[in-house]
């Protein structure tokens, strides 16, 4: 099985990326943004960085790359797709998930470890982390994730919601002007997936949290999650989305 | 074929924070201005497009400005007609139907 990253013209985090894909025991193979081909990878990653310079909104100009055709299809036959930081950004100017990330409140670039945690353990993106908040760093100038009040709440309903900021007690820091609220984001919101679920975002880059060398391991938690989810996918014949509401589905079911 | 040129202005959505509004907003007590609020910031794109009448030009241009130039979730655009000029000369040959450039 392999996984690929797809690395734009302004990517940086594209090769450690890679690095951790490796870390977590599967072959990493490097996507170039000119090909809609994507080499019969069984999961993608869209990395942090600034693609094509972030000009006019980050992630907007890579939306209409070539090798974005083919993660659009890939997502649409149920492929696995995480993007990172700036590959949130791709996505959800994309639309391949909800939500758009405004620049932060203090206006500030934003580069330090935060706090986030899972809101569910049951997501692809999610399945193998502990549910423990994870210490991971951020890098981005604009990550304050905005929706209207009624999408927020379709959301949160619907289990969309994977990721929030939280403080050091443990709890979501909704307070958009809260300390452990790194960006302003509303909701605390960190990560989200599309309704299908195979898709997702987060700012956080758990990537550079992938070893013990870089300090801590705690971000293979959700590499390993995006593995396993693939691997499962492979040996299912890579079955299509369930179409419409697997995630509310589950989510329902959990409550 | 006739030359329209073009601005599009896009703005916050109404309601949506705009920090750097705010921002300038904060740096008006240290001009000694008191009676400005409400300060907005945005983007403007000015473009030209070659289309045989301003109708034609304007489906562009709106279609540029939804897909591409703002993003509608979180952004507000307007379209203003700066310029039409007639470019049947510059574009000599290319345009043999000589079409008299009905905009201009």
């Amino acid at each position: 099985m392999r996984i690929g990253v797809v690395t734009f013209p302004g990517s940086n985090s594209d090769v450690d990326s890679l690095n951790a894909v490796s870390v977590a025991g599967v072959e990493a193979v490097s996507l170039w943004h000119e090909s809609p081909d994507l080499q019969g990878v069984s999961a993608v990653i869209l990395p942090g960085g600034f693609a094509y310079g972030d000009y006019l909104r980050a992630g907007v100009i890579a939306r209409f790359s070539p090798v974005m055709r083919g993660v659009s299809e890939f997502a649409a036959t149920g492929g696995h797709v995480l993007g990172i930081c700036n590959g949130f950004q791709v996505l959800a100017e994309s639309g391949l998930v909800p939500g758009a990330l405004l620049r932060n409140r203090s206006l500030r670039f934003a580069s330090k470890i935060v706090a986030i945690k899972p809101e569910r353990l049951d997501s692809p993106f999610t399945r193998a982390a502990t549910g423990e908040p994870i210490r991971v760093p951020i890098a981005h100038g604009e990550g304050c994730y905005y929706a209207d009040d009624e999408t927020l709440d379709q959301l949160e309903r619907d289990g969309q919601v994977l990721f929030r900021y939280v403080r050091p007690d443990g709890t979501p820091a909704l307070d958009p002007d809260d300390p452990s609220n790194p960006n302003g984001s509303l909701r605390a919101i960190a990560g989200v997936c599309n309704a299908a679920g195979n898709v997702a975002g987060l700012m956080p880059h758990p990537e550079r949290m992938s070893e013990s060398i870089l300090g801590n391991d705690t971000g293979m938690q959700l590499i390993r999650s995006l593995v396993d989810s693939a691997a499962e996918w492979e040996a299912a014949g890579r079955p299509g989305p369930v179409a419409g509401r697997r995630v509310a589905a589950i989510a329902e079911s959990v409550r | 074929m006739s030359e329209f040129r073009f601005a599009v202005n896009v703005l916050p959505k109404p309601g949506i924070l705009d920090p750097q509004g705010r921002a300038v907003e904060l740096s008006l007590p240290h001009l000694h201005v008191t009676n400005v609020s409400k300060v907005r910031i945005g983007r403007r794109a000015e473009l030209t497009v070659t289309a045989p009448n301003e109708s034609e030009a304007r489906v562009v241009v709106d279609g540029l400005a939804k897909e591409l130039l703002s993003n509608p979730l979180i952004e507000v655009f307007t379209v203003e007609l700066l310029e039409a000029t007639s470019s049947v000369a510059s574009t000599s040959a290319a345009a043999p139907s000589a079409g008299a450039g009905a905009a201009s």
